[in-house]
């Protein structure tokens, strides 16, 4: 007895050395410090975080760094509930863009410590980072946003 | 057909760990545009090419956009090829008529992933990548067959390797047999971009433009066994629609030694000087390197210090896919 | 100015979950052959091959038009590989238009496809990038902030979303090459169905398929067909960065740009009323109302109101998505490709059950990446 051959898997493992670059890299840096620092354009003065290295309207480098505050905006969000390979959290969540004060553009992170109901585009958060310990260079130093107190 | 020329070239090639592909980019795009005094706002089209699996990324041409500053919002195209088919898609788009400048850009750093693995996904995925061949030892099949076949040595090779600034070591080991490290090219990381111009539009670009005369490219089999590894049948036809007789200077996309041979053989060039920039044997950033070579070429137009040169490109395995651009001055 | 562009010939394969009866090369193939075959060609009439997927992590092959050149009849002949994210199968088409404009060939064979089943599509879009977390979700992870935008700034009803998915997959029966077919569908069944990415849910996405879609086009000296041909009356691509300050995510600027373009190419200045149909590329059922917007059949915030009135169905005055679209098929690479090339059977009287009535004039549209990459075309009964 032998069945047809319809297909085969081909296990495929492939390392890659990743680079932030240089501009997320100094961004990385500073967050491992606990600190949120932006890049703004020398052309648009936009203040662009995380930095990419250009600013992707002028197309020019963003050498200048500008410290933020750790307070913003939800500009936008949506409440997950399909869960997905290399997941970080657990189902649902909320992934909003959040627009810190001082900052041009909007970036993802998780919203908590408010029932997911009442989270509203324009709603005001700060982070909240982890334990000092578990600072590194990554944004997961910091655990979410919830909405500011006042 | 419209007459179109390239106005200015720049590339930066090395091994790059700090910078990403934008950081790399950027300046290269920059430098290009200082040279013929544009801005980014008087591109009519733009076209890339770069590999997704040499990013370990999907979508990793997108990000590359940033370095370009699409905004007001450009008219656009990218291929999953050598930067030298995105060249290529620009020439025959400014044939229309309706813009008159287009900015043709590369980039992608060989060093982020293991080469020999993510050029084996290359292949036939039912049939070759199980084996999972890597591209040195399938260059090495192709070099036995052709050493085999025209009665050349591995002295023949050694002296390419060595015309391309390689130091020779006769007595290394083979990397695959009969290759050794000087016939082989090194890993490199690398951004190349061309500016092309019409007609009068060039003209007040600048002093020589480097004009195509003729551009053409073909692909064979991919089944290594299917084809005739000693020839390069594609280099030969894309040679012949370009019109590559009589050049002066040729910068010929061969990775490998006995490519340069075989290509040399394919395209026919009688006393043209072959490579003054080194070649892939010196810098071959993939992606990149092939557009690399029409830069090259052209910029000896640019220079003045020739009036009709070449430029091939190549991809695939055992040089599947051929391209070649002849320019001139006028 | 550029050489007219006959389209002489259209296949399509069945789309499916998982076509584990082909492999890619049967896969293109089959769309080829029925694409020459509607043309009366065969692969030595062939001048060149313009190829185009979305991302090649999709089927775990770096660069498969390689391997694919020998089953394409490409051998011998010039081969291109496009990829413009999501939009690559309407920009494909639109290279393979530009070398028939530009009178470097005379009969071109342009095809798209995608195989999802033979890679893992939710690892190929969510690779862990270090330093960073991964909390988008997918590509529905990353359009349902826009999408709730949208609703938020344009004051729409929340059920426009359930009503499109309806409509569409209505639509779909009539397509034989349709890869859901879900003749009983109900609005009942689409609300209910569950919320994955708060607002969308899981009818008000599009699946993921298998398939591909091929055309011949061909210069005017050699548009002879068996079937009349289409014509192309304007091409357009555009793109803009995917995140930049101030960036209108949900009714952007280079979208807005490349359908004023194409309009312009083809003398049209009310798209709504010239348009006998369109096909867009709507893989998350409320970018129908948010696309009408962009392409400026609606005023902006009452693009949901042409759904709502039924503009947009099959019997309305403005028939978006007559083959089911994206809803019913997604085979990515192909999608935007199958948007161009059903808008063109639209105009040749080709599409069957779907089929306008005397259509004349359509839209094909394809968009890509976050919301940045557009290409569009305008196809014509007659000759421009
Ligand atoms: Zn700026």
């Amino acid at each position: 007895m032998s069945e047809d051959v319809t297909g085969i898997v081909v296990p495929i493992h492939l390392d890659y050395t990743y680079t932030p670059g240089v501009a997320a890299s100094r961004f990385l840096r500073h967050i491992a410090e606990g600190n949120y620092v932006g890049q703004r354009c020398p052309k648009c003065k936009k203040v662009y975080v995380p930095p990419r290295g250009s600013c992707p309207t002028c197309g020019v480098p963003t050498d200048e760094e500008v410290e933020l505050k750790q307070t913003g905006t939800i500009t936008a969000f949506c409440i997950v509930n399909i869960p997905f390979a290399g997941q970080a959290v657990e189902c649902p969540y909320v992934s909003a863009t959040i627009q810190l004060d001082g900052a041009d553009i909007g970036f993802y992170h998780l919203i908590q410590e408010i029932p997911y109901d009442q989270i509203h585009i324009g709603m005001r958060v700060e982070a909240v980072w982890k334990p000092r310990e578990e600072w590194g260079t990554t944004t997961e130093s910091i655990a979410h946003f919830k909405p500011t107190d006042a | 057909m419209r007459d179109v020329a390239v106005v200015a070239y720049s590339a930066w090639n090395g091994v790059e760990h700090e910078r990403n592909e934008v950081e790399i980019l950027m300046p290269v795009v920059r430098d290009v545009f200082d040279k013929v005094g544009l801005t980014k706002n008087d591109i009519g089209f733009t076209c890339s090419g770069t590999s997704d699996y040499l990013a370990g990324q999907p979508f990793s041409f997108v990000s590359a956009l940033d370095a370009v500053g699409a905004w007001p919002p450009i008219v656009e195209s990218h291929v999953e090829m050598d930067g030298a088919w995105a060249l290529y898609e620009a020439w025959v788009r400014l044939q229309h008529g309706d813009l008159d400048t287009a900015l043709v850009y590369a980039v992608g750093k060989s060093t982020m992933g293991d080469l020999l693995d993510v050029l084996a996904l290359q292949l036939d995925p039912y049939v070759l990548t199980p084996l999972w061949p890597d591209p040195v030892s399938l260059a090495a099949l192709q070099a036995r067959a052709y050493l085999e076949k025209t009665g050349k040595t591995e002295d023949d090779l050694a002296a390419v390797a060595e015309s391309r600034g390689r130091r020779v070591d006769r007595a290394s080991g083979y990397i695959a047999s009969p290759l050794r490290r000087h016939d082989c090219p090194p890993i490199t990381d690398g951004a190349a971009a061309v500016v092309l111009a019409v007609g009068d539009r060039a003209r007040e670009l600048c002093e020589r433009p480097a004009w195509i005369c003729g551009i053409d490219h073909r692909i064979e089999q991919h089944q290594l066994g299917a084809r005739d590894l000693t020839r390069s049948e594609s280099a030969k036809v894309a040679a012949d629609k370009a019109g590559a007789s009589g050049v002066d200077v040729a910068e010929l996309h061969a990775p490998f030694t006995h490519q340069e041979l075989i290509l040399r053989d394919a395209i026919g060039l009688n006393g043209a000087t072959i490579n003054p920039s080194g070649g892939a044997l010196k810098a071959n950033p993939l992606m990149v390197a092939g557009l690399e070579r029409i830069g090259e070429a052209a910029s000896r137009v640019l220079d003045g210090s020739a009036a009709k040169v070449l430029g091939h490109a190549t991809s695939g395995p055992c040089l599947q896919q051929n391209l070649v651009c002849v320019m001139e001055s006028r | 100015m550029a050489n007219p562009c006959a389209i002489i010939g259209i296949g399509q394969t069945k789309h499916d979950t998982k076509r584990e009866d082909c492999s890619q090369i049967d896969l293109v193939r089959e769309a080829a052959k029925r694409a020459l075959e509607d043309a009366g060609l065969t692969w030595r009439d062939i001048d060149a091959v313009v190829i185009g997927k979305a991302p090649d992590t999709f089927e775990g092959v770096m660069m498969p038009e390689l391997f694919l050149a020998d089953a394409l009849g490409a051998v011998g002949k010039p081969m291109l590989r496009v990829h413009t994210a999501g939009s690559v199968g309407g920009s494909t088409a639109l290279v393979a238009a530009s070398l028939i404009q530009a009178g470097v060939h005379d009969r071109v064979l342009t095809v798209a496809y995608e195989k999802q089943s033979e890679s893992d599509a939710m690892w190929a879009l969510a690779m862990k990038i270090p330093f960073s977390p991964p909390l988008v979700a997918g590509a529905g992870g990353y359009f349902a902030p826009h999408i709730r935008k949208y609703i938020a700034q344009s004051k729409a009803p929340d059920d426009i979303g359930i009503k499109v998915a309806v409509k569409d997959r209505l639509n779909g029966v009539k397509n034989p090459y349709a890869h859901l077919h879900l003749p009983n569908i109900t609005y009942e069944e689409v609300r209910d169905s569950l919320m994955l990415w708060d607002p969308i849910r899981y009818l008000e996405t599009c699946p993921s398929s298998d398939g591909a879609c091929a055309m011949v086009l061909a210069s005017e000296s050699a548009s002879n067909a068996p079937t009349r041909p289409a014509w192309v009356h304007g091409g357009a691509m555009r793109s803009e960065p995917t995140m930049f300050a101030g960036r209108d995510e949900v009714n952007p600027i280079a979208g807005q740009e490349c359908a004023r373009d194409v309009y312009k190419q083809a003398g049209i200045s009310d798209p709504r009323k010239e348009f006998d149909a369109a096909e867009i590329y709507v893989p998350f059922s409320w970018f129908e109302a948010m696309w009408m917007e962009n392409l400026h059949f609606a005023p902006i915030g009452d693009g949901w109101k042409m759904t709502d009135t039924g503009a947009t169905a099959i019997d309305g005055d403005m028939p978006i998505n007559p083959s089911g679209g994206v809803m019913c098929s997604n085979p990515i690479g192909a999608s935007g490709m199958l948007r161009f090339a059903e808008a063109a059977m639209q105009v040749r009287g080709q599409a069957g059950e779907h089929q306008i009535d005397g259509a004349r004039l359509a839209l094909g549209h394809a968009y890509g990446g976050g919301s940045q990459y557009y290409a569009m075309w305008v196809v014509g009964s007659e000759k421009p």
